[in-house]
């Protein structure tokens, strides 16, 4: 108790400092703060901000541990050292040389994710004079996770900075936000320092450092691994079977490879009610839906192999699932209680036409395979116009049955 | 400002800062976005705005009392297209290349909503001397924004200022680019200038809460 008196009465004694919100986000992250109510409480609920992020952070601890293997799966494979793992437990994928290697390098992004990112809120939540916010915790974790592994860390860093600020503070902060801050970073890499998000290089870590000595001149192997929806987007064969998707071990942004982990980490947030299943399910289906239509003008002979679009609107509509980032946006990105939309009819729109524009995006234009990030900023911008309709049909059905009874 | 009144030296820096015909009227916004991602550019199409603005300005106020009041906006347009005709003409004599950059956009001076709004606003109802004040402080403010807003754009995003490389060579690697420095290329993009004018409103805001709408 003693520590705690002492800080406690430490922050009674600097009530009026400018930094003092600064020390209060660290101060009730390790303690329950003096303050609280102890009897008459009116709210039972447990589920508070806090609480929510913690439980979207769980969902994606699995994510990341195979993340971190992955990295060092992909990079020893690359370098050709090991044999490619055969299922989930294969015996070349959970060793200690991938888990070191991916560490190495998976682990500096999440620190520079949070540090900047919590700094940056520290920073706002001084000069505003208001509490720190709890809101970049999810997005802290999301950002290394929709990444290349071998993105810049400086980049990295400029991105969440811009992504923080423009993003989320000038709207007010958490809460208020019209776009999912993570996504915003990934949109500010993406526009701002294309050669490293996207092509064949970046996603396996030491790919790049390799081109770079070959282009010193050393004789050595180039080192590459593009990804699955890129291959195909070059109208390629690709030579990963359909379970390697389905477990990823396949090249990819950090977190997103392995649909079994993300398929879990949905589960998790339906089970627990902080993640939309309407959404998730919804954009599943507006997925679906375009890669059908797609598989059918393949079908009909409406566009020949030589078309650049072949490769990619040939793919099985129900393979879109499970090669690009369609099922980690739509579990984890696009159920961002702040930027979907709020009412239930509204949320299976927002969802549908997600799934649906995604694979639109990632079909039509080959040099933005992963479509699946754009689509659902826009639909973040559209969510108040899709819950302003929704609303007011409601309100238009009830007057009319209003004006019923009274004639 | 020994020569000018009070009230005149108000025209020639209101503009600049607590009434900017960007920042404050948001006015002028579409080529503030189009043409900034260069200094250069930027430079020459302040330049070309203040010259049509200074003129135009004058010339409306000395006409201003024979305009038929029903068809003043046609004759305003006809005095904005003579200028940018002339301005477009000297930039095609004499910087050939510049003026394919600029290219529509410095015909698009007819429509700069700053130009017109000025003439209807001041120029109608005011003294030739007064409304050259009026022109030439209103087109300063809007050349200040420009200005810094193709500063930063070209800076970050080529890594050059007026064409001239002062980050190091991007291929070569050296100055930044030795360390790992890249250009940023969502600044040489048009959305990028709409975020700069906005942190220049938000930093002008915050500094003169008086500035600050409901």
């Amino acid at each position: 108790m003693g520590l705690k008196q002492n800080l406690h009465s430490f922050k009674m004694k600097n009530k009026d400092k400018k930094w003092l919100p600064a020390f209060n986000a660290l101060f009730t992250f390790l303690y329950t703060p003096n303050e609280t109510t102890h009897n008459g409480t009116h709210i039972k609920a447990a589920d508070d901000l806090k609480r929510t992020m913690n439980t979207v952070i769980i969902a994606l601890v699995p994510c990341l541990i195979f993340g971190i293997f992955n990295a060092g799966y992909q990079h020893y494979l690359a370098l050709g050292e090991i044999e490619s793992a055969n299922g989930f437990l294969g015996a070349s994928f959970w060793t200690l040389d991938n888990l070191l290697i991916g560490a190495a390098t998976v682990l500096p992004l999440v620190i520079v994710s949070y540090g900047v990112g919590l700094a940056v809120e520290f920073v706002f939540a001084v000069i505003k004079g208001h509490e720190v916010e709890e809101g970049y915790l999810v997005t802290g974790m999301l950002v290394p996770l929709i990444v290349p592994v071998d993105i810049p860390l400086w980049m990295l860093a400029v991105a969440v900075i811009f992504g923080v600020v423009i993003g989320k503070e000038v709207f007010g902060g958490t809460g208020m936000n019209i776009l999912n801050p993570a996504l915003t970073i990934r949109a500010f890499l993406f526009f701002a320092y294309p050669t490293w998000m996207s092509g064949d290089k970046v996603w396996v870590h030491g790919a790049v450092e390799r081109d770079q000595m070959i282009a010193a001149g050393q004789n050595l192997d180039a080192m590459s691994g593009e990804t699955i929806l890129g291959t195909y987007a070059a109208n390629n064969t690709v030579d990963y079977s359909f379970m390697d998707m389905f477990w990823g071990l396949i090249p990819g942004s950090v977190g997103e490879t392995s649909k079994f982990l993300i398929i879990i980490g949905a589960l998790f947030l339906i089970f627990t009610k902080i993640g939309s299943w309407r959404i998730i399910f919804s954009t599943l289906v507006g997925a679906l839906a375009m890669g059908l239509i797609f598989n059918g003008v393949v079908e009909m002979g409406w566009i020949g192999e030589t078309s650049k679009f072949y490769g990619l609107m040939s793919v099985p509509f129900w393979q879109h699932l499970i090669i690009g980032s369609i099922l980690f946006g739509a579990v984890y990105m696009a159920t961002d209680p702040v930027t979907a939309s709020q009412t239930n009819k509204g949320k299976w729109i927002y969802g549908f036409l997600i799934g649906f524009i995604s694979i639109m995006i990632r079909v039509f234009n080959p040099a933005y395979p992963e479509g699946v990030f754009l689509a659902i900023l826009l639909m973040n911008v559209f969510a108040p116009t899709i819950d302003h309709y929704v609303v007011q049909g409601n309100v238009k059905r009830r007057m009319k049955r209003a004006k019923v009874k009274v004639a | 400002m020994g020569i000018l009144s009070k009230k005149d030296a108000a025209l020639l820096k209101d503009p600049f800062a607590d009434n900017n015909p960007i920042t404050i009227q948001v006015l002028g916004i579409c080529s503030a976005l189009a043409i900034t991602a260069e200094l250069e550019a930027s430079i020459v199409m302040s330049i070309s705005v203040l010259f049509v603005m200074g003129v135009g300005n004058v010339v409306i106020s000395l006409i201003r009392n024979i305009i038929p009041s029903k068809i003043r906006i046609i004759v305003q347009l006809v005095v904005v297209a003579t200028l940018v005709i002339i301005v477009d003409q000297v930039l095609k004599a004499y910087a050939y290349e510049l003026s394919k950059t600029l290219g529509a956009f410095i015909g698009l001076i007819i429509t700069n909503c700053i130009i017109m709004g000025r003439f209807e606003a001041f120029a109608l109802g005011n003294g030739p001397w007064r409304s050259f004040l009026d022109g030439i402080g209103n087109a300063v403010g809007y050349a200040v924004i420009l200005i810094i807003v193709g500063f930063f754009r070209e800076l970050l995003g080529s890594g050059t200022l007026l064409g001239f490389p002062v980050l190091g060579d991007p291929i070569a690697k050296t100055g930044l680019y030795a360390i790992g420095y890249e250009n940023n290329g969502f600044m040489l993009l048009s959305p990028m200038a709409l975020i700069v004018v906005g942190i220049i409103i938000w930093i002008q805001r915050s500094r003169n809460k008086a500035l600050i709408e409901d």
